[in-house]
């Protein structure tokens, strides 16, 4: 969940790292009034999350606050995934004197933290000039030592006070970074008039799964507990498929992410259904959704999805497919997609493009499937085979 | 033969007493496998299919030999009944729970590492060596399982468990079968990475190639092409990497806990390339994977 960075650097106050000068602005017209009590030149940013809204330019200058107020105008009117930006941080303008960066080495399994001097953000730098950045692991396990920061702080080239005003700092970080169940933390450091250390810019991600422990850190930023954060807002029909989960507890249904294509698919499961909408999009297909059904879905629930899907703008037919699955029973999710197509005065003959669902219950399900002219297969042929299938029969038909 | 489990192995489930622990403990046992205790605290002197239940795990270990543990509690009580395990001198623990934060994950890992012990998962379903030993919730009932998994020559390792059980049926299927079947787990930071468990399989006399299949995120495919690069390896290794459609939706979240495209960490693109610039065959499509391993072998044994 990635944070706003006027709430990651309030996180950051409250463990006693103050960021640069700055406030943040509702409107154009509070934009100006900041920079002009900040004076001089201003760094104006959109409080965005989408990377779509980064790339299209979330951060300006400006060198004086009428400029400040037309910057901050324009980021107003950013496209933030379908959301308005949160405010506008206006900060002085202060050059970055280190960056560093915390995240989770999947290789080594420990925390790591990263650091270096040169401008901009750490990864990048790590990718063009690997010599200018300075690592060290440290331990999820034992409490953080305040001389793994003081390492880092050497091996980065930081000598006498200038070191000594580093190192808490980042110790801190790294505190605070295991503390609210970061899972990305970077943070440019830049020096004030009087010489202290400030944070210039901050980038923050908590862990979903962490988000249940960290309530009260949550709510003292004023986030909600259904604020999921996500790239972009869900879609009425990504709405109406994460209520059909909630209202049924069997089985799983979700994420669903809604595309624009013609193809409806109905099941999946976990790395399942990545493997299938590739599998349909290799042979050619659209996939109108994304779906990770899995646990063993009652009949009503996959009845509910299967209509939700059948009812989308553009959708001919349906695949329902799985992986080889061993606790959802075949027979169940039949049923549910018969029901579905029937009720809705479809044939499941014709809206029902494939039925690949092996695993538990598979012969009942055939039977059922017979009965209804369905075609359908078992796991003798492969994901590939029975996207490759379902996308030429919609190729055939429903043209 | 095959990794990690054998026919003797004796394993103990922490959480026994679950609705999915129940489950896959009568699995375990139709299947053969020697479940020798569960662990649910409050619920000491109750049985499970046969198997006692106990407060602690220590009341096992200090009466008999216990090789392994799969725990499977609630997210909240995770670290510590790893914990336990690993203090009880258990050596290797499968962690099937969902949902523990990464911060949890290292923290128990590193325990483990410090105590010699090794953790499979979490986020995953256990380890299968086909008609030997089934450790774990992986391939559903046991009848379904002798289905999808036989006897054979094919390592295969994977971070999702239910693609565990397609593939290996698409390798039984296929005639191949597998020598041990591992279910990885599919956070962002797991015990037991592709890279580290290859020397278990090069080791192992039945196991002629091996097959990954993986998933968004992380850069357990990225230690494996190095590792594949700086190893002469003897077994020639085929990979799926699935999600390749989310190269399309930066940021966007699908499927599991770990499946999210997190800025800079290798696009599926990425690491079909570099799993394809180590020697790594990387299969395009699901289907295709048995046909490529049947040629790698065959390619494998003409040369010596």
């Amino acid at each position: 969940m990635r944070f706003y960075e006027s709430e990651a650097k309030k996180l950051l106050a409250k463990h006693g790292i103050a960021p640069v000068p700055g406030k943040l602005a509702i409107n154009a017209a509070d934009a100006e009034r900041i920079a002009s009590e900040l004076g001089g030149a201003v760094v104006l940013k959109a409080q965005v999350i989408s990377p779509a809204a980064f790339k299209a330019g979330a951060v300006r200058t400006a060198a004086n606050a009428s400029e400040a107020k037309q910057a901050a105008d324009a980021l107003l009117r950013l496209d933030d995934g379908g959301r308005r930006p949160q405010g506008i941080l206006v900060e002085q303008r202060i050059a970055g004197a280190c960056s560093i960066a915390f995240t989770y080495d999947g290789t080594r399994k420990r925390p790591v933290m990263a650091a270096s001097t040169s401008a901009g953000s750490i990864e990048r730098i790590a990718d063009e000039h690997p010599d200018r950045v300075v690592r060290r692991h440290f331990s999820a396990l034992l409490p953080f030592s305040d001389y793994l920061a003081k390492e880092l702080v050497n091996a980065l080239g930081w000598k006498g006070a200038e070191s000594t005003a580093l190192t808490p700092v980042v110790s801190r970080l790294a505190q605070l970074f295991l503390k609210y169940d970061l899972t990305q933390l970077e943070v440019t450091l830049g020096k004030l008039d009087d010489g202290k250390l400030a944070a210039v810019d901050c980038r923050a991600d908590m862990e979903v799964e962490g988000r249940r422990r960290q309530k009260a850190v949550l709510e003292e930023l004023g986030i909600r507990v259904d604020d999921s954060r996500a790239v972009r807002e869900p879609t009425p029909f990504e709405v109406e498929a994460a209520k059909i989960d909630v209202e049924d507890p069997r089985g799983v249904a979700g994420p669903v992410v809604e595309f624009d294509g013609n193809i409806g698919l109905v099941i999946g499961a976990g790395g399942g259904s990545l493997t299938l909408t590739d599998a349909v999009r290799r042979h050619g297909g659209r996939p109108a959704n994304y779906a990770a059904l899995g646990g063993n879905p009652s009949v009503k629930k996959a009845a509910r999805l299967t209509k939700l899907i059948l009812s989308k703008p553009g959708v001919e037919k349906i695949a329902v497919m799985s992986n080889v699955v061993s606790n959802t029973r075949a027979d169940l999710v039949a049923r549910g997609v018969i029901k579905a197509v029937t009720e809705l005065g479809f044939k499941p003959a014709e809206k029902i493009a494939i039925f690949r669902v092996p695993g538990a219950w598979e012969a009942d399900a055939f039977k059922i499937l017979e009965k209804y002219g369905v075609e359908y297969c078992d796991r003798t042929v492969s994901i590939s085979e029975a996207a490759k299938r379902a996308v030429d029969k919609i190729g055939k038909i429903g043209r | 033969m095959g990794v990690l489990v054998h026919k003797d192995f004796t394993f103990i489930v922490q959480g026994i007493t679950g609705r999915e622990a129940l489950n896959f403990t009568r699995e375990c046992l139709e299947y053969g496998s020697k479940i020798v205790g569960g662990v649910t605290p409050g619920r000491g002197g109750r049985e499970v299919y046969g198997v006692p239940v106990y407060d602690t795990v220590r009341e096992i270990t200090t009466t008999r030999k216990v090789d392994g543990s799969v725990v499977t509690v609630p997210l909240a009580f995770a670290p510590d009944a790893a914990f336990e395990a690993v203090d009880a001198g258990i050596r290797l623990i499968v962690i099937i729970t969902e949902g523990i934060p990464r911060r949890d994950a290292a923290a128990i890992i590193e325990y483990a590492d410090l105590r010699g012990a090794r953790v499979i998962g979490p986020n995953c379903l256990g380890i299968i060596v086909p008609d030997v030993c089934r450790f774990g919730s992986l391939g559903g009932p046991a009848v379904d399982c002798r289905k999808a998994f036989k006897p054979g020559v094919v390592g295969v390792m994977s971070r999702s468990g239910g693609m565990t059980t397609e593939i290996c049926n698409a390798l039984s299927t296929a005639g191949l079968g597998e020598s041990t079947a591992i279910s990885i787990g599919g956070d962002p930071v797991i015990g037991s990475t592709y890279a580290e468990l290859m020397p278990l399989f090069e080791a192992d006399a039945d196991t002629k190639a091996i097959v990954i299949y993986s998933e968004p995120g992380g850069t357990a495919e990225a230690e494996l092409a190095r590792w594949a690069k700086e190893n002469k390896s003897r077994l020639p290794i085929v990979a799926f990497v699935a999600g390749r459609f989310m190269d399309d939706m930066p940021g966007m979240s699908f499927g599991h806990a770990g499946t999210v495209v997190e800025t800079k960490v290798d696009s599926p693109a990425d690491k079909i390339r570099r799993m394809r610039e180590a020697g790594i065959a990387v299969a395009d499509e699901i289907g295709d994977i048995p046909r490529l391993v049947k040629d790698r072998i065959e390619a494998a044994a003409a040369r010596g």
